[in-house]
């Protein structure tokens, strides 16, 4: 059991004198009684044991086979396979090689919006910057950390800005941070604006709550062909309404950013109940009296929310967008069945491209596209955690 | 966001009243009817949404239960295998991460772990030496890991006098929580590899073991929450009494955080009937789950509507259930998880 670096503290005065006595008995440990205290004074350490095993087992080890598969080049042969080193070739291929259409896009011409899109990107992004380093309060850590997520950013909006309209194409690698940006800012927005309305003073609150909680456990694949049905131009609930407004042979299929929405629709459907229950909850325990004492003083509703309301449950509204961000960033399902990531490779999301090599049985490349949506995902969630929800709580506090 | 704002006070006048409800009511169409439109697509004959769509039974058509009757009859053991998958995997997998998730949570919330860096820092070089091994040096992986663990504890007791920073609780918890960012992805692929090394593919065990460790780390989040707000005076008389802690834990602690054991295993169930991407790593045809055998029906029956509502329905149903009928259990474990974070 020692293989575990973890050394339990008795912390019961109770069980460190029975610690005490039994060292002194060695010849005790083979009986029974000796057992049982063995088992009683390393309780601790069994409690975790289970847990640290199974999380050992099943994420850090191959998190390490993984970063090894990143690094290789998997061939089948007649008795099995063979891993041959080759360095940074697959993250090579990904970035600069054969697979860049894939993973970043296709780089043509800069299109307007594109050029809009950096425009702000860089501008927001050199603010922050500027407004950190005029702060004053500068440290090393918060500096480094700061670089390392700014030039990640700066290099995705470069990217964006570079591949998005015009002749270029979009990759896998952009598909999911629109996934994650397009769908957590509806989520959030339709989550909070519902949650908003449900906890003013009217009837039916609880049959409301219970309704609007039903998406968020439904099977995303169920999601994903429900919405197949329904977004289907011909034969779904809303083939009428598409005919008489001239698009009945409008294929959403056939478009990249439409396909990219409807995705993003069947993933808001899931999950605004989420934003919706903890915003309620947020709602419903902001300030009372307060509200009510700006309300006589005569206080414009959206002064209230603005000064009162909002302030209050902002903490609460980060985290459950870092939640959000962190679960949107995994997703499979949804443009696996919806779409099959079509067409071409326009709504591939960077899990569905990895899983897509490793159907090839191009299990490097896989791991290489798995290990960038690890750093990707990781850099920005942590960079928003300490960036962003840590202040609103230290300001709330 | 601003269209909402004017409603919010405005001391209720009936308009903003009227206003709220429509946007309520709104919302509570577009939540139902993509579950409607699944139950009366699921009496259709093929030649009711061939036609174009049709929307309500008995009046628009005449409803059939053909495509039920093949599910349930027709096809009968090809739905009712993945069915049954389903429920194994994602019962016993609950259980056991239930299980091992409030231990680890509840020990972490009572005593206090000092594990070295260093001991970590060996341990993790020890498996990657183990790794490296296995793949460059075609070491037998049972020979190997054998090998790997003894050296990698005789290491680890050597340097038992070098001093090295420790860590506390919280960064074991923060640790177990932080798994969550890890893009299921990473891990799928070795894991895969993994068990097709001990040639365990597509076994029920490889799907309950690996949904175990995955929800585990939430439900070492949640318990932690809920034993944290556990009083501890009953336990420590019981320990004063003798009682050992394995009695204390089970006969005293596990009854009093039963409403975070109720709500914390319902989520955790639910996540594992729903799982995809893991299962379309590990599971082929006799551990197939019921996400996959929905999903496989893209390139059989694309357009068959009738036969996909009723695979869905009967898919999602135990689930809707289960959230209408707990819904306040589910939302307060939810609560928890997302407020504290």
């Amino acid at each position: 059991m020692s293989e575990l670096p973890l050394r339990s503290e008795p912390a019961l005065t109770a069980e460190a004198d029975r610690a005490g006595a039994s060292s002194g008995e060695r010849i005790r440990h083979i009986t029974a009684v000796g057992i049982t205290e063995w088992l009683d004074r390393h309780s601790g350490r069994l409690f975790v044991l289970p847990a640290v095993l199974l999380i050992l087992s099943f994420s850090i080890f191959p998190l390490i086979i993984s970063a090894w598969l990143s690094l290789s080049r998997f061939k089948l042969v007649t008795t099995g396979f063979e891993l041959k080193y080759i360095g940074l070739a697959n993250f090579r291929k990904l970035l600069f090689g054969s697979q860049q259409f894939h993973f970043l896009g296709t780089f043509t011409e800069i299109s307007p919006f594109g050029g809009l899109i950096m425009l702000a990107g860089f501008g927001a992004i050199a603010w922050t910057l500027y407004r950190y380093l005029a702060s004053g309060s500068i440290s090393v850590l918060g500096l480094i950390g700061r670089l390392i997520a700014f030039s990640l950013l700066g290099g995705i909006v470069l990217m964006f800005g570079t591949t998005i309209g015009g002749k270029s194409q979009i990759g896998s690698l952009s598909t999911t941070i629109f996934y994650v940006t397009a769908g957590v800012a509806v989520q959030f927005l339709i989550g909070m604006g519902l949650a908003f309305l449900c906890s003013q003073k009217i009837a039916g609150r609880s049959f409301f709550r219970v309704v609007f909680f039903i998406p968020l456990m439904v099977t995303p694949v169920g999601i994903a062909y429900t919405f197949r049905m329904l977004a289907d131009m011909k034969f779904g609930p809303f083939a009428p309404l598409w005919s008489a407004m001239g698009l009945g042979q409008f294929a959403w299929a056939a478009n990249p950013w439409s396909a990219r929405w409807v995705v993003v629709i069947g993933d808001s459907w899931q999950w605004i109940p989420f934003v919706f229950i903890v915003m309620l909850a947020a709602f419903e325990s902001q300030p009372r009296d307060e509200v009510e004492a700006a309300e006589l003083d005569g206080a414009s509703p959206l002064q209230i929310f603005r000064d009162i309301t909002w302030p209050s449950v902002a903490p609460v509204a980060a985290t459950v967008v870092l939640i959000r961000v962190i679960e949107a960033f995994k997703m499979v399902d949804l443009p696996n069945v919806l779409t099959n990531g079509g067409p071409g490779i326009a709504s591939e999301s960077l899990t569905l491209h990895a899983f897509m090599e490793w159907r090839a049985l191009n299990l490097g490349g896989s791991a290489a596209i798995a290990y960038s949506l690890l750093f990707v995902s990781t850099i920005l969630c942590v960079a928003f955690f300490n960036l962003i929800v840590q202040p609103m709580r230290r300001e709330r506090a | 966001m601003k269209l909402f704002e004017p409603a919010k006070l405005g001391s209720m006048a009936p308009a903003s009243k009227l206003i709220i409800y429509g946007l309520l009511g709104l919302w509570t169409f577009i939540v139902l009817f993509p579950l409607y439109w699944l139950i009366v697509t699921s009496v259709k004959l093929p030649i009711h949404v061939a036609d174009g769509p049709v929307y309500l039974p008995f009046v628009d058509y005449t409803p059939s239960l053909h495509a039920w009757r093949y599910i349930f009859v027709d096809l009968g053991r090809d739905t009712f295998r993945p069915y049954l998958n389903s429920v194994i995997v994602a019962v016993l997998s609950s259980i056991l991460a239930v299980g091992a998730g409030s231990m680890a949570a509840y020990a972490l919330s009572r005593l206090e772990f000092r594990p070295r860096l260093i001991s970590i820092g060996l341990f993790i070089l020890g498996v990657a030496g183990t790794v490296v091994a296995v793949t460059l040096a075609g070491v037998n992986w049972r020979v190997a890991a054998a090998a790997g663990l003894a050296l990698t504890l005789i290491v680890i007791r050597a340097a038992r006098g070098v001093p090295s920073p420790e860590l506390g609780n919280s960064d074991i918890l923060f640790w177990m929580i932080s798994q969550r960012i890890l893009p299921p992805v990473v891990a799928a692929i070795p894991i895969y590899v993994m068990f097709q090394q001990v040639g365990m593919l597509d076994t029920h065990f490889a799907l309950i073991v690996t949904y175990t460790t995955v929800n585990l780390p939430i439900v070492v989040w949640l318990m932690y929450d809920f034993f944290s707000t556990v009083p501890k005076d009953l336990e420590e008389s019981a320990e004063l009494d003798g009682a050992s802690r394995f009695r204390v834990f089970f006969e005293i602690v596990l009854p009093l955080a039963k409403p975070g054991l109720v709500a914390t295993s319902l989520l955790v169930l639910i996540l594992a009937w729903n799982e995809y991407l893991l299962a379309l790593f590990l599971s082929t045809a006799n551990a197939q789950t019921i996400p996959i055998l929905v999903a496989a029906q893209n390139a059989t029956r694309g357009p068959q509507w009738w036969y996909m509502s009723v695979l869905i329905i009967i898919m999602i149903l135990p689930v809707i259930l289960l959230t209408l009928l707990l819904q306040r259990f589910i939302a307060k474990g939810l609560l928890l998880g997302a407020v504290k974070g």
